[in-house]
């Protein structure tokens, strides 16, 4: 059986369907295309990244002054919770898992993923268990904190906890029903011709990224489904009043959630390793080192967790142990940064949106993991633990890396997805308000953790409040920055400039279809006759002219012209 | 005139290596260290800091430049030169890291060590006590009618930060009992039963701080002596330090431990030692008074817990009377306004 035959029959719903376009009621079914199912991940989870977003603006308004004036303790306790719930399980992930979800079997060269009703059963545990939590607040919300620690979470309301029990571990099992998918579609999906060293590296990343969701979610799980039965039927895995150890929760709890930092960065580490080259006409600066580096973080990723109870009940020994193996990561992470770097250095580069958001990615993200350096060194964490300095520290991570990398990335594909451009002179405005309110809002955080302000409250001591202001200040021109690209994005969708197939000149199979792609994506199988990455090679020269442009609509799918290097490579 | 560019990067390193330099030691981003341990992760920061700020203004600079040295010119469609990588700067670039993670990683484990981490009587933390929950005991028990464990049976649980390394074996100078509440510090002098809402210690003396926690996870924080430490319910953990400045200072609840978090602040008063001994004298005497003990009783965590009026209006959220409530906590009064 060949594979075009294989996969037509792993995907019944479009059999028979005239290859053409999505209706726009298919977005609101259960549709088993793995396009529909990326923009469903894509656009739910940016709703919930609004809703997210409204929870930290009432954050900062209430922070704005030292009282507790705005919102009761209470509230304010449900706004954090509910606020980091849903940027790590309902945005960031889910953002990912969209990214994931349409652009792996356009890049590999299948029609869709390896188990399309699943990947749609995936989707569709997203939006119940979103609602379940946002509608918490209409019931009881939880308010312990995204870490939810015993045994305060089992003091402050079965309802509001037990709700937020259940969304994590609907979240989880969606997540895990994604990670099959992709790894098996990355390993077992691409075109005959493609080997492992010549997929682009962001399919890389989604194999890191998916092995650490399926070692770590199950684990989560494990120690979520104990904290329902101490929750509700009054057991005591975790509850010391009855001889259980509050600090396996932990243990339990971080030996998913710290490579849960890495299931939300990594995929955005591959998107940027794609999105550079592009736009700086270059090939990506070693790709072995780049595409490897991503198996160590998800490695080392595995054997840090402890570093996020420095202070907590971990002995001296054990300190030591996570504080070098975090330090560790430091490497890997800086070959990708350092390659970006060589990647962009002596290119042509277009400063356009995707590729602003691509370098404030690397920008933000240096910061973040700077002070990550600085956070694992045991001395100081303790001093910083649990202060201001990880709120800025996590944030210059996941809004500074994943969001910028989220955005770089929808920039980027959206004339793929949609087959229209976006808007530049918006997208560039978007860029430099979101810039500024990053910085703006984050970094005196790092002031105030070190002077000794702590996370999770609602009220402060007065002399921190300039610091504060200036943070709320951030904040709403933040919020602001999300509107000129909802306006643009909407306004593009539906009457933007005709994208045509290839509007960036890239490489990679996904621009070799459509704008949009057909619905079983390719007419023929792409056969791999270059590498991702092979900018100025051959016909691409400098020298030469090429002839590629955004003209090339009636040129064959699939149809590049051959050459012998490839990416993977070594000789230039 | 033309300046060749290996003298332009060479300029730039000096002045990047000056300015790392300077503002690793000039960021006044600290606040008063207050103790030999404060100074200790003090200079680790700032080493740290050094070596950050030269990698920020690297990272930067190569975006900057290459944003503006490496723009695309209008009407130039042509690709950048095919450059796939370069083993030895590949290698160069993944052995820098290395190393400065490995100095840091060493350094760390010094100053970590010579704060006391590593002390082998630190917190002899019994572990949970679950003597009446193992399988194969006789089922009847409550914990308390088993016999407890033997203290300090379990010293390789250090959990916290001892004495430093050439006080290891001796007692601690003062020692004072820290409970963790919802939402107060209770500190007991155990030498002389005095109980209070702030912690007074004398200068220059060595201080072991004994925290324990009576509901909920507490972290028990001194920002200007760098030291932090959970209260965890069931365990035992401790700091111990030695104050070398006169003040007074904030004691922070680090761990989200409900609604009230943000007010579980106290104040930690370095005194020199007669005034401390006067303070001391002063609650001695206090204790026999029956009206004080009354009110020290309603801070019995059973009874706070159990109050129906606990945490309803604003004012009494520590569920118990005013007097009781300012003589433990009088930032009460101030941030409830």
């Amino acid at each position: 059986m060949t594979q075009a035959e294989w996969q037509s029959t792993t995907t019944p719903t479009t059999k028979g369907a005239i290859p053409g376009q999505r209706k726009w009621q298919d977005y609101f079914t259960f549709n088993t295309d793995h396009k529909v199912i990326g923009i469903q991940y894509l656009v739910t989870s940016f709703i919930f990244y609004m809703i997210g977003g409204a929870l930290a603006t009432a954050i900062r308004t209430e922070l704005a002054t030292p009282e507790s004036d705005l919102v009761s303790p209470e509230l304010y306790n449900n706004l954090l919770t509910v606020h980091g719930t849903v940027m790590i399980f309902l945005w960031i992930i889910p953002a990912g898992s969209g990214l994931a979800n349409y652009l792996i079997p356009l890049m590999v060269g299948a029609r869709d993923m390896a188990f399309p009703k699943m990947n749609a059963l995936a989707f569709w545990m997203v939006p119940p268990a979103g609602l379940a939590l946002i509608g918490s607040f209409f019931l009881e919300a939880p308010q312990a904190g995204w870490t939810s620690y015993p045994p305060l979470s089992l003091m402050t309301g079965k309802v509001g906890e037990g709700i937020w029990i259940f969304t994590l571990l609907v979240l989880g099992t969606s997540s895990i029903l994604g990670a099959i998918n992709f790894f098996v579609t990355i390993v077992k999906m691409r075109v005959p011709s493609m080997g492992f060293n010549d997929m682009p590296l962001f399919c890389w990343s989604m194999l890191a990224a998916s092995a650490l969701i399926l070692i770590g979610t199950p684990v989560l799980a494990g120690a979520l489904i104990l904290l329902a039965f101490d929750l509700l039927a009054g057991t005591a895995f975790f509850n010391p009043t009855g001889g259980g150890d509050p600090i396996v929760y932990q243990h339990m709890f971080w030996f998913y959630s710290h490579p849960a930092v890495y299931i939300m960065i990594l995929p955005l580490f591959g998107a940027i390793s794609d999105i550079l080259p592009v736009h700086a006409r270059k090939p990506i600066f070693g790709y072995r080192a780049i595409a490897y580096s991503s198996l160590a973080i998800s490695f080392l990723g595995l054997i840090v967790w402890a570093h996020h109870m420095f202070t907590s009940g971990t002995p001296a020994w054990l300190r030591m142990f996570f504080m070098i193996t975090t330090m560790v990561i430091a490497v890997p992470t800086g070959i990708k940064v350092f390659g970006w770097l060589a990647t962009i250095w002596g290119g042509k580069i277009q400063l356009n949106s995707a590729m602003l958001f691509a370098m404030g990615f690397i920008s933000m993200f240096v910061i973040g993991g700077i002070s990550g350096v600085m956070v694992a060194a045991v001395p100081f964490d303790i001093h910083v633990h649990d202060t201001y300095f990880i709120v800025a520290h996590l944030h210059y991570v996941l809004f500074g890396g994943s969001v910028f990398g989220i955005y770089s990335a929808i920039y980027h594909w959206f004339p793929k997805m949609t087959g229209r451009m976006l808007n530049e002179p918006l997208g560039i405005v978007h860029f430099v308000l979101t810039f500024i309110g990053m910085n703006l809002t984050f970094m005196p955080m790092h002031e105030l953790g070190l002077l000794g302000m702590n996370r999770r409250i609602a009220l402060y001591d007065p002399k921190f409040a300039t610091l504060n202001l200036v943070c709320t200040i951030g904040t709403y021109i933040l919020a602001v920055s999300t509107l000129p690209f909802l306006a643009n994005a909407g306004w593009s969708w539906i009457s933007g400039k005709k994208a045509g197939n290839n509007p960036w000149r890239a490489l990679t199979f996904e621009w070799m279809t459509t704008s949009p792609p057909a619905i079983e994506n390719f007419e023929q199988l792409p056969v791999l006759t270059s590498g991702p990455y092979d900018y100025g090679l051959g016909k691409r020269n400098p020298q030469m002219e090429p002839e590629e442009s955004q003209s090339n609509v009636e040129a064959p799918p699939g149809f590049i012209p051959p050459e012998e290097a490839r990416a993977g490579s070594p000789e230039p | 005139m033309k300046i060749p560019s290996n003298i332009l990067t060479l300029l730039a390193g000096v002045i990047l290596t000056l300015v790392s330099l300077w503002y690793g030691q000039n960021h006044g981003l600290l606040p008063e260290a207050a103790s030999d341990e404060a100074a200790l992760v003090d200079g680790l920061f700032n080493s740290m800091m050094t070596v950050s700020i030269g990698l920020f203004i690297l990272v930067q600079g190569v975006l900057i430049i290459s944003a503006i040295r490496f723009r695309r010119r209008a009407g130039d469609n042509t690709d950048g030169p095919p450059i796939h990588g370069n083993i030895p700067l590949e290698i160069v670039w993944t052995a820098i890291p290395a190393v400065i993670v490995l100095v840091i990683g060493v350094y760390s484990f010094d100053i970590y060590k010579a704060m006391g981490g590593f002390d082998p009587q630190a917190a002899t933390d019994p572990g949970i006590v679950q003597v009446a929950m193992l399988p194969g005991e006789q089922a009847s028990g409550l914990i308390d009618s088993q016999p407890k464990p033997a203290r300090h049976v379990h010293n390789h649980l250090a959990l916290g930060v001892g004495t430093f390394p050439e006080g290891e074996g001796r007692p601690a100078d003062v020692n004072v009992d820290v409970m963790g509440l919802q939402y107060a510090w209770i500190f007991t002098y155990p030498d002389s039963g005095v109980t209070s809402g702030e912690l007074h210690i004398p200068v220059n003396q060595e201080v072991q701080l004994n925290i324990k926690a009576q509901d909920v996870l507490h972290a028990f924080w001194l920002p200007e002596f760098r030291l932090k430490q959970d209260a965890i319910p069931g365990r035992d953990t401790e700091l111990r330090f030695v104050p070398r400045h006169i003040g007074t200072y904030p004691v922070i609840c680090a761990e989200l431990c409900g609604a009230y978090h943000g007010a579980m602040n106290t104040k930690l008063y370095v005194q020199s030692q007669e005034e401390y001994d006067g303070w001391l004298q002063e609650q001695i005497a206090s204790l026999s008074d029956p009206n004080q003990a009354i009110a020290m009783r309603a801070i019995a965590p059973s009874e706070s817990r159990s109050n129906a009026e606990f945490l309803a209006p604003f004012a009494s959220q520590m569920g118990i009377d005013t007097a009781a409530l300012e003589q433990l906590h009088p930032q009460h009064v101030s941030m409830n306004r």
